[in-house]
């Protein structure tokens, strides 16, 4: 409280005394950004940021596409960013203006998405797995036959997040497709799997990290920082990381082409990427952030927690979801429809 | 100049009526036709690569809402997905119509029939639920039927059940969802319709030889039927397009027009089968509206 307290009192302090150039618009996912991580930017440089919620990938895109968002930063996943960038909606990062490029961990760096870093810098990363209460189902937890082929224990309780991109992609590699694939006998296997699969789930919804707190949901398609903080709650919940494949993803903060604030937005691109300020970042919504040096910084929990650290024999499952081309979209979309109807 | 004569005057009072009602029709024109021309015209463009549209006129959008191509093996059928999804939804929507008219007829009855000054009191605590936002009120219902929520609490601890009883993520959770968020828009019209109606009436009845079931049928309903009228539509029309409710206690399996519409407009990355959609749950409405515009000068008869 008092911690809030202080922050609040900088914040408040500091924007008396800013000029009027000295504000950041923040455009994020929601309950996302550390306020100890802004109190902390803005006692250093004087500059106020205001974050603004977003809840999903495409609405975020539908209002900067829009023009006059009054927005200068924005952070879209890996399958995104080619979006944004097609469309000219962010600008080349000037790396001359960013000290501490150089801390992005060399795997993070020159990614399909965003070969080089040239438009984006890490925010954080994790994983789509499955979520499974042990003392309702104690076998295997590693396979997305959580949700695809339910045990009998799991049957009519299990809940799939209502995220198409995801789980299309989970069900495509269940089948042994790559995500995003054309592929039609995969997707006909796909729509029997799926559509075989429904009446044994009992819901299609997000807010997992209450409900199966609570004992609402015994297991349920989940992400990874969601569910290390279920277990914190409800220590019988472990994550699975399904063996036929499961999504990576990564989201990415990068600076818009009609920001009016760009000098700030490169500092606080700059102060993102110390190590300290990268694990504030992870420190609240417990995912790995993607800076090297930034583990000294992490809670403790974090740095051994197995929803965070992937297991070696796990590594190779893991896949980066591309962006969909709009053929395969369009199936996707068509195999969803006939799912949910 | 001519404003003297009567033809004047009357020609000055419909220019300056005109001019009054300027703002009102700038405001119809702008906030009511001009998006609803957008949406409109959007259902007769191609789709953009990721979003939005390419300004290419096609009936795709059109075709698309009735008829589907199999994505297997390319027949052409009737598009029984979004046809079920329409079904779901009026189905609903009229349950919950019938539900609240159930619940609502007694409870108007009621307020109408207290003296006036509790009467007034009666009414305030009918509009206490619109204090709160919806989502707030339907995260509460949610509270009171899940698993271990209150309901399941009490009823387990009664020791009238002894495994919780699934209740959310059901039909029957919509459905209660619905029918608690509606039936304020319910019970408002069918009071002031009650509140209208001569009693003595009711005896006229009697003295005539009815019976309690005839009074109500014959002589009850047919007067008050504006006021049926007015509440079914009022609850049917937003139940059509209900999003929040469906969504957060229906468990999002199936889905309803809105969340459907919602899809083509997110994920789905169809913006003109968003908008068609959007055309047609309109035409439902105006067809739900005409038919009360039809039903409606019953009202003068009886004033």
């Amino acid at each position: 409280m008092k911690k809030i307290l202080l922050a609040t009192v900088a914040i408040l302090a500091t924007a008396s005394f800013a000029n009027a150039g000295d504000t950041l618009n923040l455009y994020n996912w929601g309950n996302y950004t550390n306020p100890d991580l802004l109190a902390k930017f803005a006692a250093e440089t004087g500059i106020t940021v205001t974050v603004t919620d977003y809840d999903s990938n495409s609405s975020a895109l539908a209002k900067v596409e829009a023009g006059g968002s009054g927005f200068d930063l924005v952070v879209p996943s890996a399958n995104y960013v080619p979006v944004f960038v097609a469309k000219g909606l962010l600008q080349p990062l000037d790396h001359a203006r960013l000290a501490n490029i150089g801390n992005i961990a060399p795997e993070w760096v020159d990614v399909p998405w965003d070969n080089g870093r040239a438009h984006t810098v890490p925010w954080q990363w994790g994983t789509t797995g499955v979520a499974v209460n042990t003392s309702v189902y104690s076998g295997d937890p590693n396979t997305s036959d959580i949700f695809l082929n339910p045990p009998a224990e799991l049957v009519g309780k299990v809940n799939v997040v209502p995220e198409m991109a995801d789980v299309m992609a989970m069900a495509i590699m269940h089948e042994g497709g790559v995500p995003c694939t054309e592929d039609l006998t995969v997707l006909k296997r796909v729509r029997d799997l799926l559509v075989a699969a429904k009446p044994k789930w009992r819901s299609m919804d997000y807010g997992m990290t209450e409900k199966m707190s609570n004992n609402d949901v015994p297991a349920s398609v989940n992400w990874n920082g969601s569910t290390m903080r279920i277990r914190a709650n409800n220590p019988a919940v472990v994550y699975g990381y399904p063996r036929e494949g499961y999504p990576v993803w990564m989201d990415s903060i990068g600076i818009l082409s009609d920001a009016k604030n760009v000098d700030e937005a490169y500092k606080f691109l700059d102060f993102i990427m110390v190590p300290e300020n990268a694990a504030m970042i992870s420190s609240f919504a417990r995912y790995a952030n993607g800076i090297s040096g930034s583990d000294a910084f992490m809670p403790e929990a974090m740095k051994t927690a197995p929803e965070i650290v992937v297991p070696a024999e796990f590594l190779s499952a893991g896949q980066f979801l591309p962006t969909c081309s709009a053929s395969a979209a369009a199936l996707q979309t068509a195999i969803w429809t006939e799912l949910m109807k | 100049m001519g404003i003297g004569t009567e033809e004047g005057r009357k020609k000055h009072q419909a220019r300056s009526g005109w001019l009054l009602s300027l703002p009102a029709l700038v405001l119809l024109l702008v906030g009511a036709s001009g998006p609803l021309v957008i949406v409109a015209v959007y259902s007769f463009l191609k789709p953009g690569e990721y979003s939005g549209v390419q300004w290419i006129f096609s009936l795709e959008a059109w075709f698309k809402v009735l008829l589907e191509k199999d994505i297997f093996d390319g027949t052409i059928s009737l598009a029984d997905a979004h046809l079920a999804i329409f079904w779901r939804s009026a189905k609903l929507s009229l349950l919950t119509t019938a539900v609240t008219l159930v619940l609502g007829l007694p409870t108007a009855w009621f307020i109408a029939t207290r003296p006036a000054r509790s009467r007034a009191l009666w009414l305030f605590l009918i509009t206490i639920p619109f204090w709160t936002n919806l989502l707030i009120r339907t995260f509460a219902i949610m509270e009171v039927i899940r698993n271990e929520g209150i309901l399941n609490t009490a009823l387990l601890a009664l020791g009238l059940i002894e495994t919780p009883i699934q209740i959310l993520y059901s039909g029957t959770a919509v459905l209660i969802g619905m029918t608690y968020v509606y039936l304020p828009l319910m019970v408002l019209p069918l009071f002031a319709a009650i509140d209208r109606f001569d009693f003595r009436l009711i005896e006229a009845g009697y003295d005539l030889y009815a019976s309690r079931w005839q009074v109500l049928r014959r002589v009850i309903l047919p007067i008050i039927r504006p006021g049926i009228v007015a509440g079914s539509i009022l609850v049917f029309v937003p139940s059509l397009g209900a999003y929040v409710t469906p969504r957060v206690l229906g468990g999002g399996k199936n889905m309803m027009i809105g969340n459907f519409i919602e899809l083509q407009f997110g994920q789905g990355r169809n913006w003109p089968l968003g908008a068609s959609l959007s055309m047609v749950l309109l035409l439902i409405v105006v067809v739900a509206l005409l038919i009360y515009v039809r039903t409606a000068p019953q009202e003068d008869r009886h004033d």
